[in-house]
């Protein structure tokens, strides 16, 4: 699956062997805020929903981006979604990457962190096993688990370090720094590894309008199915997933939504003499009217 | 245990102040579960000198605890804490494992749940037993704007993290008694593939806002910088802090500390009073793990308003001065 060397004539192997293989995986978010979801089976109907490439995951493409610029490298994106997350891969390219993945089966739908983290473990061993770093956003600005990276380091049985600011590549050996539970943590591990990139430091390039079109007009996205995984439905989407979902409801579901108006100074009677329980529970006082 | 009873598990995280008051609290809500399925609160310490967390923990309501103590533990490590702990659970087959929501309790719980082939449910915001004995995990969705109630049907245990300050602890109990578990260091214990270079401790006042438990918020509505500053006795008088919303940064009239948001600090208060916040999903995203949310707009139809228990349609920096007023006539007594 790999592609030619830029440069013909010299010695491939040794080019190659110099390169940092990286991996960035990324997930396509909805733009909007009010998203579409099905009320029977509680999922998002993602189709409805414009998307645009997960804030960290642009991070993390970034830092790959400046590894390679460093070192030299070769960037793989790899996506899990619907056919049209591949305009986030585009996006990838236009900003450096050099191929990318799109791993799309309709039998992946539904799939929680779990299905997801083992269908994007396989692909990478199935594309690229001969990896050296695997990057992605720290979380998803959907779903906002984090869950995917970390689980995606033990279904390789790789290192791995999660929401790191910086990193910084010697060798074979990669430096990185975070704040964690209010330590400042300097942490060094061996590739191949995993790292899940916050926004903190990395700040993606601007991509000019010119770059992002001729990214678009290049077919070079690879598309691969449960079947090029070697994967079968057990393993995947709904089926695949310990978790289930019962039911999905708005947040302001079960308030009661008093609405009080009036004078100020009646509403903030009305608000003690119905609720005073509920605030002077908290503060631990007794707010009841001084008779 | 075996034959023996059912268990609910918690991993005790005390690394810093607001970890170890997440295993407090998860050691409460712990509780009230097993009174749902009959089960034993049991709650795991890994590290070294770690006896006063054993000791607290017992105070706080955990009835069994799994110890192991050594300097091997001394640093918080991914590789050989879950190594302990899928050995731990593999053993005792607890129905449910409960861990804290804290930078590591995100990094190590789907790890865990990895190894362990099971589900996990990040920052439940509630956690209840169904009619079916499993365990209903309530967790935010889509940016806040959803919640969901999951479950594990087949795969155990249960597995979920919790922010800090979601549930309460149970008070200190000095007579409280529990069963101990000296857990000797396993032979196969891996090497840590990471190495800790250094670690130096920030200050934690930053956290003040995301663990408090009355929330004074304000936003354009309260009209300018001078009349913004009343927040702050309002949060005084409640003990409370003071958020934010993104205009009122940019303007000055609060600190970036005080920035709550999606991209921002993400709070959870028990009682969260807004005033003059519309409730734009960037902002609401930070406040979605509120309890009793009062809100105050002049717009009746403003987002904010449809989220609160309380909508109150009035000028915000007359209600708040109507409340410090208030205030202060009620709790003198």
């Amino acid at each position: 699956m790999r592609e030619a060397p830029p440069e013909s004539g010299r010695n491939h192997d040794a080019l190659e062997a110099a390169l940092v293989k990286m991996i960035v995986c990324m997930k396509q978010v909805p733009m909007v805020s009010e998203l579409p979801w099905d009320r029977k089976t509680g999922l998002l109907k993602r189709e409805a929903a414009e998307g645009m490439m997960n804030p960290a995951c642009k991070s993390a493409l970034e830092a790959a981006l400046r590894i390679k610029e460093g070192h030299g490298g070769h960037i793989t994106a790899i996506t899990m979604g619907p056919p049209m997350a591949a305009e986030i891969l585009h996006e990838a390219l236009s900003m450096g990457a050099d191929r990318c993945l799109l791993v799309s089966d309709p039998r992946m739908a539904g799939a929680d962190t779990m299905a997801t983290s083992a269908v994007l473990a396989r692909a990478i061993e199935t594309f690229c096993s001969d990896f050296d770093l695997v990057l992605c956003g720290c979380h998803t600005s959907d779903s906002e688990t984090a869950q995917v990276g970390p689980q995606m380091g033990e279904e390789l049985g790789i290192s791995s370090i999660a929401s790191v600011d910086d990193l910084k590549l010697t060798g074979r050996r990669l430096r990185v720094e975070r704040v964690s539970d209010h330590f400042l943590e300097t942490l060094e591990m061996d590739l191949p590894g995993l790292v899940t990139v916050t926004t903190a430091h990395y700040t993606p390039r601007y991509i000019p309008m010119a770059g992002l079109q001729d990214a678009f007009r290049e077919p070079s996205i690879l598309t691969a199915g449960a079947h090029d995984l070697g994967m079968d439905e057990a393993e995947l989407g709904l089926e695949g997933s310990p978790t289930r979902i019962l039911e999905v409801f708005s947040s302001t579901a079960g308030k009661q939504n008093v609405v009080l108006a009036g004078t100020p100074r009646k509403i903030v009677e009305e608000l003690f003499e119905r609720f005073d329980d509920a605030i002077g529970s908290v503060i631990r006082k007794d707010l009841k009217a001084v008779k | 245990m075996g034959e023996g009873k059912r268990s609910i598990w918690v991993f005790g995280d005390y690394r810093n102040y607001f970890q170890n008051r997440v295993t407090l609290q998860l050691i409460s809500r712990a509780s009230d579960l097993a009174k749902a399925i009959d089960a034993t609160v049991c709650v795991t310490v890994f590290g070294h000198g770690v006896d006063e967390w054993v000791w607290e923990y017992t105070c706080h309501g955990a009835r069994k605890i799994y110890v192991c103590d050594h300097e091997k533990l001394k640093f918080y490590s991914n590789d050989i804490y879950l190594h302990l702990m899928e050995k731990l659970v593999r053993e005792h087959r607890p129905e449910i494992l409960l861990v804290g929501a804290t930078a590591f309790g995100r990094e190590f719980a789907p790890r865990l749940a990895k190894r362990l082939k099971t589900g996990l449910t990040a920052d439940c915001i509630g956690l209840d037993i169904g009619e079916d004995g499993l365990l209903v995990q309530t967790a935010p969705a889509f940016g806040g704007n959803m919640l969901t109630k999951i479950v594990t049907p087949v795969k155990r245990p249960q597995m979920a993290t919790v922010r800090p300050g979601t549930f309460q602890e149970i008070p200190h109990d000095n007579d409280a008694v529990a069963e101990i578990v000296r857990v000797p260091l396993p032979d196969d214990l891996p090497e840590d593939r990471v190495t800790l270079v250094s670690s130096v401790r920030q200050p934690e006042r930053v956290q003040k806002l995301e663990d408090a438990a009355v929330v004074v918020c304000g936003g354009r509505g309260m009209g300018s910088r001078k009349k913004f500053r009343n927040l702050y006795e309002l949060a005084r008088i409640l003990g409370g802090e003071v958020g934010a919303t993104r205009p009122v940064v940019y303007s000055k009239w609060a600190d970036e500390e005080a920035l709550v948001g999606q991209a921002d600090k993400h709070i959870s208060p028990r009682v969260l009073i807004s005033f003059g916040i519309s409730g734009a999903i960037q902002h609401t995203a930070g406040i979605r793990d509120a309890g009793f949310i009062i809100a105050v707009n002049k717009n009746p139809h403003a987002t904010m308003m449809k989220m609160a228990d309380v909508a109150i349609v009035a000028d915000a920096n007359q209600v708040c001065t109507a409340l410090i007023k208030e205030l202060r006539k009620r709790i003198r007594s």
